[in-house]
């Protein structure tokens, strides 16, 4: 008898992906026991599985496992995305208790959506097939509707969960048009498999069909990363997501995103690259103008991050275009950083506001700086890391990046983006002008620091300060965890 | 030579130690002054023994010749990033006076900052840690790091201290600052990567990245990018126009530090790295910076000579101080690089009391305009006696400091360029106008408005004698510190420019 030869099923390669599905599916059986006063404990056991999946992330350097017939691989690169995803899954979840108690809407959903959509991130970084990083985006995306329109109530959180989902789905189309594309013409979606196709039948430059699939592909990916010009759901699904939310936003999904953009450009098309650098090399610089230049004058602070975020991933696109080792890592480094410095000041912005009144405009931090000296240092530590301002992270990843460029010979592009990055001061200095060079108009006497966030900011400031002075280590990981 | 104590790193971090000790006195605000001032005074005293000690250990050198104080250790391995601090007998002068105007500074604002004190003393430590780095640094990623440290202190002093403007005049100073420094960073990871090609070390250690090679297209734009980013920082004409504001609406300890050490970190650069990386490119540049230094005397003293604020007149007059020490730098000849070190000291405690003497003034009244004094010699005659001391060493009178300087660099400069000298003199006639006349309407002409103007206080006089004496000694006495500047200076002009 003709026996079922088994697909190479190697589960060590979706360890992490395991593990965090099963608590999530676990804590969702668990809500329905816990009192909805009490649904922190489902963010201190979600955090838990975060821990334990990180170890599995830690446990895993260095050996990479492939499963599932070649359509997972779990190397150093994946497992470093899956480090910041789940840093930046465990800091939102840490600052949400408090957010959504405040504006009762503290349902224990919140949770296993959040373990749900960094699993859809995770699958992503490992997908060594178009239609496995496809699940995860689609994990991932769907998850992260929910999230954006949390807030039931507030009209603004609806807006921003539908307009997301809307051009989500938009975008999801191009995405995957464009790999029916590159299937159609290489037969496959292995993208390894893809990479010898077009080499051996030497399809790049002659054949339109995939490089109609590459251009399409690009625009799916530059709307999940926010690149300009398909940034343009950005500002208003970060301003009226839930704070907390809006900082998850801003960090992992844009991680996952570069992630598989990466992948599938550097691994399954690679022969195309004069093609793709030109274009990403117009699409950096339209990003980070746009962004920049967009968020001097923003005056709600949730929409300057919005738009700052939207300038941070024209950085790192400027690695992405250099290609080289030093822009690779420098994308990792980068992302990690950007963790850390977006959802700390995203920390802060939950603390500043209160039930019905965000204070999510500049001037409500008028005088914050003498007001709550500590979270003031804090926020400015941020924003001078979003600046690229040394002694911080934000500072050494950039120089990474654009050091990546000038070797690669993008002189002109690393001389764009330093001075974007000069004009980016800016804005982030507006806030600051506000926090310590005006009088005060409120008291912030409702602010309270509860240990979550307490413990968040202090992971978020070693986080950025940490490798911003002694960046060695994080930068040898970073390096090992390159692609090429 | 590496040194067993680092004795170079205690320099640096004395001040942001004396920063830690702050946290816990942040509401006493009398004990907070007094711990500043401190680990002031500590790092002051500790630059002195080094000056004093510094023949004994002046045998040894480091990588780099000159150099009699040396500390390497590895810091970013990766990229070849060490933390290399020298020093050298120009560096010293300059962190004699960074530790001295830092305890100047402080003593000034003791009691005219009021609110958030703490804060403005932690300020002030911070960016003494800052310009301390940026004359230290031998790494040029180290160097990039103090560079902007510097930055942000001195933003906030502005921001939350200053007078009129202060948040346009503190923003503009962080932008425009920023901006050059951004564009000299890509120009660092260029020349890192140039060398590293060239030779298979990567590295930011400037000994190493001496002796790069670099075609000559490549290092003019690398010098260009260098050159802008310390030519805003001096400031040099066409890019001075943070200073007047930033100047103007700084409050005095703001204004003494900008004025006393912050410009000289812009001269200090191009003397230590813009001319020794890119010397072929660098001689290509020097009409330019003779054109621009010109420019800078005459324009300085010129727009100085209209002003009716004091503190704006002070302002001007550093953008026609510097010119000389950009002359001086652009000459590069022994006697005129030798003038440039010497006038950036001179001008640091000159222009550094002028705006401690302003910042008094307008403690005490309220005012800066020059049309609301007069007759002060008669109400105030110690004060009135400084005022007039420091108004001639700025215009160069001879027995005081600042005449040292501009002679060398005049006659420095004459030698290369007779015409570039003779413009420059032009400029010292002007900068005669113009002190002679604010000398005139603040403290002889009849009192205009009764204003109650007490003398100085014991505090102040210490302040304004100790620097007296300085401006005195330096300009009677050049000697030692002539000859202390004397070897750096051939080592570095000697293989490069005529």
């Amino acid at each position: 008898m003709e026996t079922i030869a088994m697909p190479a099923i190697n589960f060590a390669a979706i360890m992490p992906e395991t593990i965090l599905s099963v608590i999530a599916m676990a804590l969702l059986l668990i809500n329905v026991f816990v009192p909805s006063e009490q649904k922190a404990y489902l963010g201190y056991l979600s955090l838990i599985g975060i821990v334990v999946t990180f170890f599995t992330v830690i446990g895993g350097w260095g050996t990479p496992q492939e499963g599932f017939n070649g359509s997972v691989m779990q190397d150093n690169f994946a497992l470093f995305f899956k480090g910041i995803f789940l840093v930046s899954a465990a800091l939102s979840i840490l600052i949400s208790d408090q957010y959504m108690k405040r504006e009762e809407c503290n349902h224990g959903e919140l949770y296993p959506l959040i373990l749900l959509a960094t699993c859809g991130m995770m699958l992503m970084a490992s997908g060594t097939d178009l239609m496995t990083i496809f699940l995860g985006l689609e994990l991932l995306s769907v998850s992260l509707y929910v999230l954006a329109g949390f807030q039931r109530d507030s009209l603004k959180s609806n807006e921003a969960g539908l307009k997301y989902f809307l051009l989500g789905a938009f975008s999801t189309g191009f995405l995957l048009y464009g790999m029916a594309l590159i299937y159609g013409a290489t037969g496959t979606t292995r993208i390894a498999a893809i990479a010898s196709y077009v080499a051996q039948n030497s399809l790049a430059g002659s054949n339109l069909m995939l490089l109609i699939g590459m251009v399409l592909m690009a625009v799916g990916f530059s709307f999940k990363i926010a690149a300009a010009p398909f940034h343009m759901w950005t500002p208003d699904v970060y301003e009226g997501a839930p704070t907390p939310m809006t900082a998850f936003m801003s960090v992992g999904p844009k991680a996952a995103g570069f992630a598989a953009f990466v992948r599938v450009f550097v691994i399954a098309l690679p022969t195309l690259r004069a093609d793709w650098a030109d274009l990403l090399w117009v699409l950096a610089v339209l990003t980070m103008t746009v962004g920049n230049i967009t968020a001097l004058y923003q005056k709600n602070i949730k929409r300057m991050l919005a738009y700052s975020s939207i300038a941070h991933a024209g950085y790192v696109l400027v690695g992405f275009v250099a290609g080289n080792a030093v822009g690779t890592a420098g994308i990792m480094f980068y992302m990690l950083s950007y963790a850390f410095m977006n959802i700390g000041a995203f920390a802060i912005i939950v603390l500043v506001g209160k039930k019905g009144e965000p204070n999510n405009n500049v001037e409500d931090y008028a005088g914050f700086g003498f007001k709550h000296p500590l979270l003031a240092v804090c926020m400015s530590i941020f924003l001078f890391s979003l600046a690229g301002i040394p002694p911080a992270a934000g500072f050494i990843g950039k120089f990474y990046l654009f050091s990546g460029a000038i070797q690669a010979g993008y002189i002109w592009l690393a001389i764009i983006g330093v001075l974007n990055s000069a004009a980016s001061v800016y804005y982030y200095l507006r806030v600051m002008v506000f926090m310590y060079m005006k009088d005060p108009v409120e008291e912030f006497d409702w602010l309270k620091v509860s240990p979550a966030i307490a413990l968040c900011l202090i992971i978020a400031v070693a986080g950025v300060l940490i490798p911003g002075i002694v960046p060695g280590y994080l930068l040898e990981l970073a390096q090992k965890a390159v692609l090429l | 030579m590496p040194n067993d104590y680092l004795i170079l790193t205690i320099l640096v971090f004395i001040p942001l130690t004396g920063c830690l000790l702050l946290v816990p006195v942040w509401s006493r605000v009398e004990w907070a002054r007094r711990i500043a001032l401190g680990a002031a005074l500590l790092d002051l005293v500790l630059a002195c023994w080094v000056y004093a000690a510094a023949p004994a250990v002046i045998a040894g050198g480091g990588t780099l010749p000159g150099f009699f104080l040396w500390e390497d250790l590895p810091w970013i391995e990766r990229f070849g990033i060490r933390y290399t601090l020298g020093m050298d007998g120009i560096a010293l002068p300059m962190v004699l006076l960074t530790a001295f105007i830092t305890v100047i500074a402080m003593l000034v604002s003791w009691r005219a900052i009021k609110e958030r004190v703490t804060f403005h003393y932690f300020l002030i430590l911070v960016m003494e840690t800052g310009i301390m780095g940026v004359f230290l640094s031998l790494d040029l990623f180290l160097f990039y790091l103090f560079w902007e440290v510097m930055l942000i202190p001195m933003f906030f002093l502005i921001g939350i201290w200053g007078h009129g403007r202060r948040i346009y005049s503190a923003v503009k100073f962080f932008l425009f600052t920023l901006a050059g420094s951004l564009l000299m960073l890509l120009a660092i990871i260029g020349l890192y990567l140039i060398h590293g090609d060239q030779s298979g070390a990567y590295t930011f250690g400037l000994p190493a990245l001496l002796h790069t090679q670099i075609a000559s297209g490549a290092s003019l734009w690398l010098f260009a990018a260098f050159l802008l980013a310390f030519a805003i920082k001096v400031p040099i004409f066409p890019v001075h126009t943070w200073l007047p504001d930033a100047h103007t609406d700084a409050p005095t300890a703001g204004s003494v530090i900008l004025a006393a050490l912050l410009l000289k970190t812009g001269a200090y650069g191009l003397i230590r790295f813009g001319y020794p990386l890119f010397p072929e490119a660098a001689r290509t540049f020097t009409p330019l910076l003779y054109i621009l230094g010109v420019i800078g005397i005459i324009y300085g003293s010129w727009v100085a000579f209209a002003q009716a604020d004091m503190k704006r007149l002070v302002a001007y007059s550093s953008v026609g101080h510097m010119g000389f020490v950009v002359l001086g730098i652009a000459a590069w000849t022994p006697v005129a690089l030798s003038g440039a070190v010497m006038q950036m000291v001179n001008h640091g405690v000159t222009t550094g009391a002028l705006f401690a003497l302003v910042g008094m003034l307008d403690e005490r009244s309220g005012t800066r305009s020059i049309a609301a004094f007069g007759g002060l010699w008669g109400k105030a005659p110690v004060y009135s006696f400084f005022f007039l001391l420091f108004s001639l060493a700025s215009l160069g009178l001879p027995g005081l400091n600042n005449f040292v300087g501009e002679f060398l660099v005049l006659a420095g400069v004459f030698r290369v360029s007779p015409i570039a000298a003779c413009f420059a003199f032009v400029g010292v006639v002007v900068t005669l106008i113009y002190m002679l006349r604010l000398v005139q309407e603040v403290l002889f002409v009849g009192e205009r408005t009764p204003l109650p103007l007490a003398d100085i206080s014991f505090r102040e006089g210490i302040v304004l004698g100790v620097m007296g004496v300085t401006v005195i000694i330096l300009g009677v006495y050049p000697a030692p510190f002539l000859d202390l500047v004397s070897m750096p200076v051939a080592l570095l002009t000697g293989g490069g420019l005529p």
